[in-house]
């Protein structure tokens, strides 16, 4: 299977970031045929049947959950999670910068669906240049009358703002988002409310992340039984894959659902230096390793990855080739997460400072064999008792590599035991 | 009127347009980095006047411009060098190039350059893993890095420092959107 363009369109496209290159392939139209011609309930009805499972990493029905908002409370929100910081994660950054239009189109899409009239892009502050791409786009497209008041002579109006985040990772997870969004410190929320009931300025809120609302457009043009027929049954559609790490050529993939593990590594022409693959980072650091043997004729779904032990998530595979230390490996993703604890509970905030220390031993060939233990121990204090999923999320590298690789462990401890006797002697 | 307002009062009220009325609050970001392009970096007049425009209690103001890694307590370089070295950059080398980089700026990472030019830190995944090693220049992205590469930037990025001292601080949170129709 090769590579399909649902919402890395610009590959085809010459300059569709430009509003009138985006409007001659048929942009915009979809917003406007939908706010002229049909109920938002239709609307919600084609991204319902589509199947369409949010990008974001939950791979959550996107429709249900536009669904799950009351009918009759107001104001309603759209918030676009453009936030994007899992490391290995850079499809949202292609999109906003190369086809914002169709981010946006999506989230007016949206918006319209659920009855909300404003739409917020959180971008994570990093994309500065993302911000100003969104700016210029909501301008252009509002000036030539496709956002904004009265849209095409009827009363529903559909506003687009751009709310810049400013360094951390936690703002990706939706209710710290909107507590970043409102002025507060971008910590989780106890869930329930679901921002659906109570988000944004405690109003219905639907969050959902940037790919995800790009394939709107398209599915409202063509229809559901279009989409459904792209994928597989349970994970319709198409998925962009960033892949990074020891590839031949690092980047975005966009392909069905459900292609084999081999075909999308062959666009990405293999392994890089001819080396053998030893695992790969399906969901980015906080993926669990998944190693070689278990990725042969994988198909590529949310389903067939987490049978095979690991999370699909955003679909950001980290490829790590056969010289690969896996103790190095869950040093820089423990140093990840112990930097993006947002400091709310303690099982996370200490958690992540000792596993951090354990590992700074280890690959300073400091470690023992009692370190290695202490790591699941560690583990163990963290695993389900964190007020969020990041604890956990730092927990699936350290976890998978040590059963999966723990020859990896004993070498780095017995490098240290080494060392010690040397010092002795 | 500090020097926020009197730098930036378009800005301000643009930026507070972004949300509705009432919501003001939700404009904090915008703001402190207009303040820490008015003040060089967050002093705490930087946040007493954030907090005075917005009507939010400084200690919350305090708390939100250091719960991100973007706002600097302290001053800087004119040139903000954010180099990544997470796992995805680092498997492509990252780790191995940031020495180049150091030497190249005169400065380890942590640190300033003498001549108060470059700042240089290590950052977190930046989202252009394909493109490492990388860094973020003044939040401007620096993709696919070699030593040339790197060297003719320094240069430009001198000459220009010659012409022009580069604005104390790098970056601030460019003209906000009058795009959208305020709220309100
Ligand atoms: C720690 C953490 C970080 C997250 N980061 C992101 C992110 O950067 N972008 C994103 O779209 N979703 C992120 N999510 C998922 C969001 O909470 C949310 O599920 C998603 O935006 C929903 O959009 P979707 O249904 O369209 O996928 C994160 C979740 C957690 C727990
Ligand atoms: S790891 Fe460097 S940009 Fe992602």
């Amino acid at each position: 299977m090769g590579e399909m363009h649902v919402v890395l369109r610009h590959r085809d496209i010459p300059d569709l970031h430009d509003l009138d290159v985006y409007v001659a392939h048929g942009g915009y139209a979809q917003l406007k045929r939908a706010v002229t011609t049909m109920q938002p309930a239709e609307v919600l009805d084609i991204v319902k049947a589509s199947g369409l499972r949010g990008r974001g990493g939950a791979g959550f029905p996107t429709g249900l959950k536009w669904s799950f908002c009351p009918r009759d409370v107001y104001p309603k929100y759209i918030v676009v999670n453009n936030d994007e910081s899992e490391p290995g994660t850079f499809k949202d950054h292609e999109l906003t910068l190369r086809n914002p239009h169709q981010v946006i189109e999506g989230a007016a899409l949206a918006a319209y669906a659920i009855g909300a009239q404003a739409v917020y892009i959180y971008c994570r502050g990093e994309f500065w240049q993302e911000m100003k791409v969104l700016e210029a786009a909501v301008a252009r497209a509002r000036a030539a009358g496709w956002l904004g008041q009265r849209l095409h002579g009827t009363d529903y109006t559909c506003e687009v703002y751009v709310t810049p985040g400013a360094g951390a990772y936690i703002c990706g997870e939706e209710t710290a988002l909107l507590n970043s969004l409102e002025g507060e410190l971008g910590q989780p929320r106890l869930k329930p409310p679901f921002p659906a009931v109570a988000g944004l300025y405690a109003r219905p809120t639907v969050v959902n992340n940037t790919e995800t609302l790009a394939n709107v457009p398209p599915i409202v043009e063509k229809g559901a039984a279009w989409f459904k027929a792209i994928g597989t049954e349970k994970s319709p559609g198409t998925k962009v894959f960033c892949l990074s790490g020891h590839v031949e050529r690092p980047g975005n993939y966009e392909v069905p659902l459900g292609t084999p593990f081999e075909d999308l590594m062959a666009l990405a022409g293999g392994v890089w230096k001819g080396r053998a693959l030893k695992a790969i980072m399906p969901a980015g650091a906080s993926s669990p390793v998944t190693p070689a043997a278990k990725l042969a004729g994988l198909p590529l779904d949310w389903e067939r990855v987490a049978a095979a032990g690991s999370t699909l998530g955003s679909a950001s595979f980290i490829v790590l080739d056969e010289t690969t230390d896996m103790v190095w490996v869950a040093d820089k993703t423990t140093r990840f997460f112990q930097h993006e604890s947002c400091g709310k509970c303690s099982p996370c905030r200490e958690g992540t400072y000792w596993l951090k220390q354990v590992y700074r031993r280890l690959v300073a060939g400091q470690g023992t064999a009692a370190d290695v233990d202490l790591i699941g121990d560690i583990a163990r204090q963290i695993d389900g008792k964190c007020f969020c999923p990041l604890g956990e999320f730092a927990l699936s590298a350290p976890r998978s590599t040590l059963q999966l690789f723990r020859e990896d462990y004993d070498r780095a401890a017995a490098g240290a035991a080494a060392q010690n006797g040397q010092a002795h002697a | 009127m500090g020097t926020l307002q009197t730098t930036f009062p378009a800005e301000i009220q643009a930026a507070i347009a972004n949300y509705p009325p009432g919501r003001q609050a939700s404009a904090v970001l915008r703001l402190l980095y207009l303040a820490q392009a008015a003040y060089g970096h967050l002093t705490p007049e930087a946040i007493d006047e954030v907090s005075g425009i917005l009507h939010m209690d400084p200690t919350q103001v305090r708390g939100v411009a250091g719960f991100y890694t973007l706002f600097l307590e302290h001053p800087h370089g004119g040139y903000v060098v954010q180099y990544c070295n997470d796992l995805p950059c680092a498997l492509r080398g990252a780790d191995d190039f940031l020495p180049v980089v150091a030497e190249k700026l005169g400065c380890r990472p942590g640190e300033t350059s003498a001549d108060g030019l470059f700042t240089l830190e290590c950052v977190m995944c930046l989202a252009a893993c394909d493109h490492a090693p990388m860094m973020q220049v003044n939040l401007e992205y620096v993709l696919d890095l070699t030593p040339e590469k790197l060297d003719a930037l320094v240069a430009e990025w001198r000459a220009k420092a010659a012409a022009n001292p580069p604005r104390r601080p790098p970056f601030g949170f460019g003209p906000p959107s009058e795009m959208a129709a305020p709220h309100g």
